[in-house]
């Protein structure tokens, strides 16, 4: 970019630029033809777009994590303390006092390894969801593909996720759990989660935008959704023919995937695929909502 | 005509006005209207109403932008000039018509969009150069760069907030002024910062234009958009009033403000608690007495005529004018040149003071005017009043046709000319 002059021919593009800038030329380059219209009704998703604009994603994602920490005096160690305190009190209050079941498992780790993904996915929408409402100033002062916003609040959550899995390593290895080829599908687990965290986040942060009733509607909705989802108590606890009225709930396949995959246990194979399928969906409504109505979010912010 | 890098047809931007709220006449219809309210709401949320709340901020604009030329955008508030940068910046789609930009588009909207306050200057640097468009590979070689225009190398690694408005604006700026667009958008930014920063914001914006840059620049102060740039376009409820040479434009533009005030004065009348300075005003220049065209002429004066009582003590009165810059421009005492007659103490005298006003460069001035009672060398009390004047440089009305353009002194048209040899 910084190679090519104004005054340059068009002959000149893309010579002495390397293949990987190529896409960012496309978007910023000096022969880009850009055309303003007026845009109507559900249109694709402008992936290229969104790969050019990559560097903000990440410069943005970066700031969230920065800034979350800025000023406290133990930093980081709060992403290590707030799951653990939670996971304390809870494995107390379900855990001891309730006697609530848990698969013959460790009340402790059992709890955990379903904390831990749901953790990560109440941050992502409530952070998410109110995203573009707090960057109004710059949805309102600047263009950039709009997704980059609650997209970057789902990513940098990831942070936190990464530290408190550490924790999960050592109870797994506490009470020698765990450790076993189930293992690999987290990876597979952990793209669903965020499928589903960036399809409801989006859809939340956009129709946050518009109607704000949705502030005061997501910390409820996280409550609720979280006692929808067998992360405090087994699902072996709801009669079997009812479960899979649960699993219509994708949070509720991903987290007894993920506890299967930490504790070694089979899968529900059924449940894990309606679970993806649902969070695709979710996925995809999310994103194509927020392309429609993205047009608008500067002048109703 | 060079090459056409932006290309307007037919655009039209519409709005929703908020209509004002039902009124309930009894409590049934209070009662129906409260419980269908949420769904009016979310009707008018969802953009779906009535014609007397839309509201056409643009309608039917065209035109074309050559490269490199550098256009001025002016226009009252709400006449729409925001609306259409933020169209041209794709920050809001357009109802209707369309735009054809060739290539990159940076707009400075806002001096600072996204900075963060908790992050240091470094980090913010990278921030807003993303944000702005900017790869982080161009950020890094402009670095050294950035910093150096912004002043702020030392507190580089502090977090922004502690920084002062000062360096804040600077920084930002800095950031904005290292983009390199082909087209650029400017709103109203300049306003903001002292007028040294304005002053030094200006220039970099002339390099800019200087660099066959396309550039399209939004603002209220005129003087600068006349000598920025060479083609104006001004709007008026949305629509293209005029589109031509900026002299033009801008004198037809002040013509139809306010019957074209040239010369404004914002007089303070507060002198109740005044036990010597009794009334100050401020007369003149004679607004279009000399020329037809609501301009004056060289030679009018500004004359302030001040009313006070005579002290007992030793006394001066003085006229002190300030630029908008805060720099004394002139002061002027009336005891220095001994033409004070000997006034009776405790009578009320009026004294004129005047300069020709075409000794004041065009800017606003605050007048200060003091009576100022003294013994032994020490003030003992004074008294004080301020006034606002406006000097816009479109009103002078020079004989040569010379225009106002390029460095601004002080003081102006000092001193005389003679030609001793001409008869």
């Amino acid at each position: 970019m910084t190679a090519t002059k104004i005054k340059d021919t068009p002959t000149h593009q893309g010579v002495d630029i390397e293949e990987e800038e190529d896409i960012h030329d496309r978007y910023f380059g000096h022969e880009h033809v850009t055309i303003i219209e007026p845009a109507k009704g559900w249109r694709m998703l402008d992936t290229k777009e969104l790969w050019a604009y990559r560097e903000l994603l990440w410069v943005l994602t970066t700031r969230d994590i920065k800034v979350r920490y800025k000023q406290t005096v133990i930093g980081v160690a709060w992403a290590v303390i707030q799951p653990l305190m939670t996971m304390v009190i809870l494995s107390v209050i379900f855990g001891q006092l309730a006697k609530i079941p848990s698969d013959g498992y460790p009340y402790p780790v059992f709890l955990y390894a379903a904390l831990l993904p749901w953790a990560y996915f109440a941050n992502a929408i409530s952070t998410s969801g109110g995203s573009l409402v707090a960057s109004s100033q710059l949805v309102s002062k600047v263009y950039f593909p709009r997704l980059l916003i609650p997209l970057s609040s789902i990513g940098a959550g990831l942070m936190d996720l990464a530290i408190a899995t550490a924790i999960l390593v050592l109870l797994m290895l506490y009470y020698g759990v765990g450790v076993s080829a189930n293992l690999l599908m987290v990876p597979f687990l952990l793209i669903a989660l965020l499928f589903t965290a960036l399809g409801v986040g989006v859809l939340l942060s956009a129709l946050t935008v518009a109607y704000r009733d949705f502030r005061h509607v997501v910390p409820f909705l996280v409550q609720v959704w979280m006692y929808l989802t067998p992360v405090v108590y087994p699902v072996s606890l709801i009669p079997e023919k009812w479960q899979w009225l649960i699993y219509l709930n994708p949070m509720a396949g991903l987290i007894e995937g993920f506890r299967s995959a930490f504790l070694g246990r089979p899968f529900d194979t059924s449940a894990l695929t309606l679970s993806f399928l649902i969070a695709l969906i979710l996925f995809t409504f999310g994103v194509a909502f927020f392309e429609r109505v993205e047009r608008r979010f500067a002048d109703i912010i | 005509m060079t090459e056409t890098v932006l290309s307007v047809e037919n655009l039209g931007k519409q709005y929703v006005v908020g209509g004002a709220d039902q009124i309930y006449g009894s409590f049934r219809e209070l009662l129906t209207g409260v419980m269908t309210a949420p769904y009016r709401r979310m009707k008018k949320l969802s953009g779906d109403v009535a014609k007397h709340e839309q509201f056409w901020a643009l309608k039917g604009i065209d035109f074309e932008v050559g490269q490199g030329e550098v256009v001025g955008i002016i226009g009252r508030n709400g006449a729409g000039k925001s609306t259409l940068l933020k169209i041209f910046s794709r920050i809001t789609s357009p109802t209707c018509g369309k735009v054809t930009v060739r290539g990159r588009v940076a707009s400075l909207l806002e001096v600072g969009t996204g900075f963060h306050p908790e992050l240091t200057g470094r980090e913010n640097i990278y921030l807003n150069g993303a944000i702005l468009g900017m790869t982080r590979r161009e950020i890094t070689a402009k670095f050294d760069e950035i910093i150096a225009f912004a002043e702020v190398e030392k507190f580089i690694d502090t977090p922004v907030k502690r920084y002062s408005s000062g360096m804040y604006v600077r920084l930002a700026f800095a950031v904005a002024a290292h983009l390199e667009p082909d087209i650029l958008v400017v709103d109203e930014v300049l306003a903001i910062g002292d007028r040294a920063f304005q002053e030094r914001c200006l220039g970099k914006l002339d390099a800019v234009a200087g660099e066959g840059r396309t550039v399209l620049f939004v603002s209220h102060q005129l003087n600068m958009i006349s000598s920025l740039c060479t083609r104006t376009l001004l709007l008026n409820n949305g629509t293209i009033a005029q589109d031509g040479l900026s002299s033009k434009v801008i004198d037809q533009y002040l013509k139809t403000l306010a019957g074209g005030k040239y010369f404004k004065v914002n007089q303070n009348e507060k002198f109740n608690q005044n036990v010597y300075l009794k009334n100050v005003q401020i007369l003149g220049p004679n607004l279009g007495g000399a020329t037809s065209d609501g301009m004056f002429s060289f030679d009018e004066e500004i004359k302030i005529k001040i009313n006070y009582k005579v002290p007992y003590d030793n006394y001066f009165v003085a006229v002190t004018i300030e630029n908008s810059r805060g720099v004394k421009v002139l002061s002027s005492w009336d005891s220095d040149d001994g033409s004070r007659p000997s006034l009776e103490p405790g009578q009320e005298v009026v004294v004129l003071f005047s300069i020709p006003a075409s000794h004041l460069a065009p800017d606003s001035y605050t007048i200060y005017i003091d009576v100022d009672i003294y013994a032994h060398g020490r003030s003992l009390t004074h008294e004080t009043t301020q006034n606002l004047i406006e000097i816009n440089e479109i009103g002078f009305h020079f004989q040569g046709g010379r225009t106002v353009k390029g460095s601004r002194p002080l003081i102006w048209n000092f001193g005389g000319w003679v030609y001793p040899d001409v008869v």
